[in-house]
């Protein structure tokens, strides 16, 4: 039986079900486990940055590789032809797609990816198009959290930072929406959570709370998920009294469940302080590794009808 | 006969679209592309109402609004009415439904939208949102509210 993402394009997390997440996790799980180098034998996965990223660009270029599979690509369009030429990104789409068998995609506008796969005559994977999507970054969270808690169903998870402009927030809390998840939202005033996406919670009638500190539900926690809380969005002063609220601390973890786990996209700046690196709370280090095989396991599915 | 209706015209046969929101119906007559039909247009602005205040109405000869046209007219003034007139009397009332989807209407309000530089017409999924339209872009997957919407 075909597998329900074979030669599917990978735009935005909100265009997964259930059962395909569980799937992705799955097999991300299956190749940590037991790799297999021959699943993208032969095939060419164009590896295209429209935009400079260069961490997850290595990391799609190396889950590639990792199932054998050959990558064709630029790593940042300044230094390639297509802005000079003026070429519309629906012609480059075109012709790039031709010669490839997958199209992994970084673009600085946002639905880039959507239009691209109205063009791609093969699957494009969304590797984060403007301030709008980055599915892998999603599957490589929602992968950390099943791992850490060996299930992805009702757990309590806190955001905390800018969960206003932090667009893997977004995409989190949507999928995990759909497991039954409770969330606190713990941000400054300026950076809260969009009412656009509290309202889609509170339509799919998800339990959550906003709350002022990190403390005051600590001991209620699975998952504790940072994000980093730009300097340039407050003058020096305002800056200065928010940012100590939401940095992490061995501290701030005292009564912290054991099987508590600490995510963050990365990079990290000061959020989080290096000594909170040797607690067995750290997981950031593990979740960016886990980042290969979560677009190890979407690529495999993309690319071969099973398993 | 009510009040309004004697400051327009009556018309023999064709649409008369009334209780317009004050302002969108010169929007309308260019969105439909009534302007080209070489029809007889009456077109009255500002006029008193009770329930807007001020509304605009628009009748058009020998022309039937389609259902479709009905549909993109609940965007800009869910509250019209239109009414198909044939030998001066009302044959018709159009009910009119928000379209699930727009193609090619609207500009994206997001600046950095793909849809501004690249060969597409865009298009939104219209919804409802407690009695407000959302407009949710097919691109950029953001969602603006009617007022932001450019023609
Ligand atoms: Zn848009």
């Amino acid at each position: 039986m075909a597998n329900p993402l074979y030669q599917k394009h990978v735009i935005s997390i909100s265009d997964f079900t259930r059962a395909e997440l569980e799937l992705v996790i799955d097999t991300a799980v299956m190749l940590k486990t037991h790799p297999r180098p021959e699943l993208l034998k032969h095939k060419v996965v164009a590896s295209c940055f429209f935009e400079a990223s260069t961490r997850t660009r290595l990391s799609f270029e190396t889950a590639v590789h990792r199932l054998g599979g050959a990558v064709i690509g630029f790593s940042d369009s300044g230094s390639t032809s297509l802005a000079k030429k003026g070429e519309t990104l629906a012609d480059s789409v075109r012709i790039i797609s031709s010669y490839s068998d997958a199209f992994v995609m970084r673009h600085p506008q946002e639905g880039a990816a959507r239009l691209a796969a109205e063009y791609s005559s093969v699957p494009v994977i969304n590797a984060g198009d403007g301030s709008n999507q980055h599915p892998t970054q999603t599957l490589l969270d929602l992968f950390t959290i099943y791992e850490t808690q060996g299930t992805l169903q009702g757990l309590t998870v806190a955001f905390v930072g800018d969960l206003k402009y932090g667009r893997t927030v977004h995409s989190l809390t949507q999928a995990l929406s759909l497991f039954g998840c409770k969330f606190y939202f713990i941000a400054p005033q300026a950076l809260a959570m969009p009412d656009y996406l509290c309202d889609e919670l509170t339509e799919k009638g998800i339990n959550f709370e906003f709350r002022d500190s990190m403390e005051e539900v600590m001991d209620e926690l699975d998952i504790l998920y940072m994000t980093r809380v730009q300097k340039e969005r407050f003058d020096e002063t305002e800056y200065v009294h928010v940012a100590s609220k939401y940095v992490l601390t061995p501290q701030v973890l005292e009564n912290a469940k054991d099987s508590l786990k600490v995510l963050h996209p990365l990079p990290r700046i000061d959020e989080i302080t290096v000594d909170v690196d040797d607690t067995p709370y750290a997981y950031y280090f593990e979740q960016a590794e886990n980042g290969v095989y979560a677009r190890q396991a979407l690529l495999a599915l993309v690319l071969n009808e099973s398993l | 006969m009510n009040k309004s209706q004697l400051q327009v015209e009556a018309i023999h046969n064709g649409t008369v679209i009334d209780h317009i929101p004050a302002g969108q119906g010169i929007k309308i007559l260019q969105l439909f592309g009534l302007v080209q039909t070489h029809e007889k247009i009456t077109v009255g602005l500002n006029l008193p109402s009770k329930a807007l205040g001020a509304k605009d109405i628009i009748k058009v000869e020998n022309t039937r609004l389609t259902a479709a046209q009905a549909n993109q007219l609940a965007l800009f003034a869910p509250d019209a009415t239109v009414n198909l007139i044939e030998d001066f009397e009302v044959v018709e009332k159009l009910q009119l439904q928000l379209p699930e989807q727009v193609e090619g209407v609207f500009s994206c309000p997001n600046s950095n939208c793909i849809s501004h530089n690249e060969p597409v017409s865009s298009k939104f999924r219209v919804r409802a949102v407690s009695g407000q339209v959302r407009f949710r872009c097919n691109y950029c997957e953001k969602s603006f509210h009617r007022d932001l919407m450019a023609v």
